[in-house]
C-alpha cells in the first residue's frame, strides 16, 4: 500500500466489537437474550467488571423498552478503544414528551407489563444513570432512536 | 454467610446451583419490580422476590446476582431453572413471605449493600 492508498482510509475505525440485534415485539420469554449475549461478549474483551455491568443493565433496560413499547426494533452495538456505543432504533409510536419519560416513576406501561416486574418508570432513568451520554430522538408515529455511550478508560488507568 | 446458610435460615428448597452453595454473600435486595432492582447497583449478591418469570433470572444475570430466592412458595418454571443453572445462579424457594424472609436474612447478617448517601 502506498501513501495515496493510505489517504483513502483516514476514517477507518478499529472496532473491537460490532453487533446487531433484532428485537422481537411482545416476546417476554426471549426479552433479555440480546443483553445476555452482549454481556458475555463484553466480558470476552476483558473490560472492567463494573463497566460490563453498567453496559449490560443499560442494554437490558433498552431491550425491555423495545419489547414493551416499540413493537420491536434493532439494536446496534459497537465497541472501540474509547467507548461502548449502543443505538436502539424502532418504528414504534414514539415518545410524546421525552422530559416526562425521563422522570423516575413515570410510566405508560400496561398492567400486564407491570405484572411482569417492569413499568416502574425506571427504564429511561436507569439508562441515563448507567451511561455517560444518552441522546433520544423521537417522532410520534414514526419511531424513536436512543443512543447511549459508555466511555472506556484508557488502558492502564483505573476505571 | 454462605448461600447454604441462606438456604438453612429460610428453610428453603434448592432448585439448581448446588455447586455454588458455599459461595459467600454479604448483601441482598428484595423487590417484585425488576427496574427497582436494576436501579441500585452495589454488589447485591442475593435477590428475594415474589415475582416468578424468566425476567427475574435475566435481571439477576445482568446484576451479577448469584442467588435468587422466590418467597411465598412461588414455583419457578423449568425454563427459568435451566437459564439460572446455565448462568451459575442458585435458585431457592421458601414458604416465608417477603417481609419475614428479608428480616431473617438481615438478622443473620446480610445488609442492603447500598451506599446510603447516594439514596438521600
Amino acid at each position: 500500500m502506498n501513501a495515496s492508498d493510505n489517504r483513502m482510509l483516514p476514517d477507518a475505525i478499529d472496532f473491537r466489537l460490532a453487533l446487531c440485534y433484532d428485537v422481537r415485539p411482545n416476546d417476554f420469554r426471549r426479552a433479555g437474550e440480546a443483553s445476555t449475549d452482549l454481556k458475555m461478549r463484553l466480558q470476552g474483551l476483558h473490560l472492567a467488571p463494573d463497566i460490563v455491568r453498567r453496559a449490560a443493565i443499560a442494554m437490558y433496560e433498552g431491550e425491555i423498552n423495545m419489547v414493551i413499547h416499540a413493537e420491536g426494533g434493532v439494536i446496534t452495538v459497537t465497541v472501540t478503544d474509547g467507548e461502548i456505543r449502543m443505538v436502539f432504533e424502532d418504528k414504534g409510536p414514539g415518545i410524546p414528551d421525552i422530559d416526562k419519560a425521563m422522570q423516575a416513576g413515570y410510566s405508560t406501561a400496561s398492567e400486564m407489563v407491570r405484572n411482569m416486574g417492569f413499568g416502574a418508570g425506571m427504564g429511561l432513568p436507569n439508562m441515563k444513570q448507567y451511561s455517560d451520554d444518552i441522546q433520544i430522538e423521537s417522532k410520534e408515529g414514526i419511531g424513536t432512536t436512543v443512543t447511549m455511550r459508555i466511555f472506556l478508560p484508557e488502558e492502564g488507568t483505573p476505571s | 454467610m454462605t448461600i447454604r446458610d441462606v438456604q438453612k435460615a429460610l428453610d428453603a428448597r434448592m432448585l439448581c446451583g448446588e455447586d455454588h452453595l458455599d459461595k459467600e454473600v454479604h448483601s441482598a435486595c428484595g423487590s417484585d419490580m425488576m427496574s427497582d432492582v436494576l436501579a441500585f447497583v452495589k454488589d447485591q449478591a442475593v435477590l428475594l422476590t415474589g415475582l416468578c418469570n424468566p425476567q427475574v433470572i435475566r435481571t439477576a444475570m445482568m446484576m451479577d446476582i448469584i442467588c435468587v430466592v422466590f418467597v411465598r412458595s412461588k414455583h419457578a418454571t423449568l425454563d427459568m431453572i435451566e437459564l439460572a443453572d446455565e448462568a451459575g445462579i442458585v435458585l431457592l424457594e421458601t414458604g416465608h413471605r417477603m417481609f419475614s424472609s428479608c428480616g431473617i436474612l438481615y438478622k443473620a447478617g446480610l445488609d442492603s449493600g447500598l451506599d446510603y448517601e447516594r439514596l438521600g
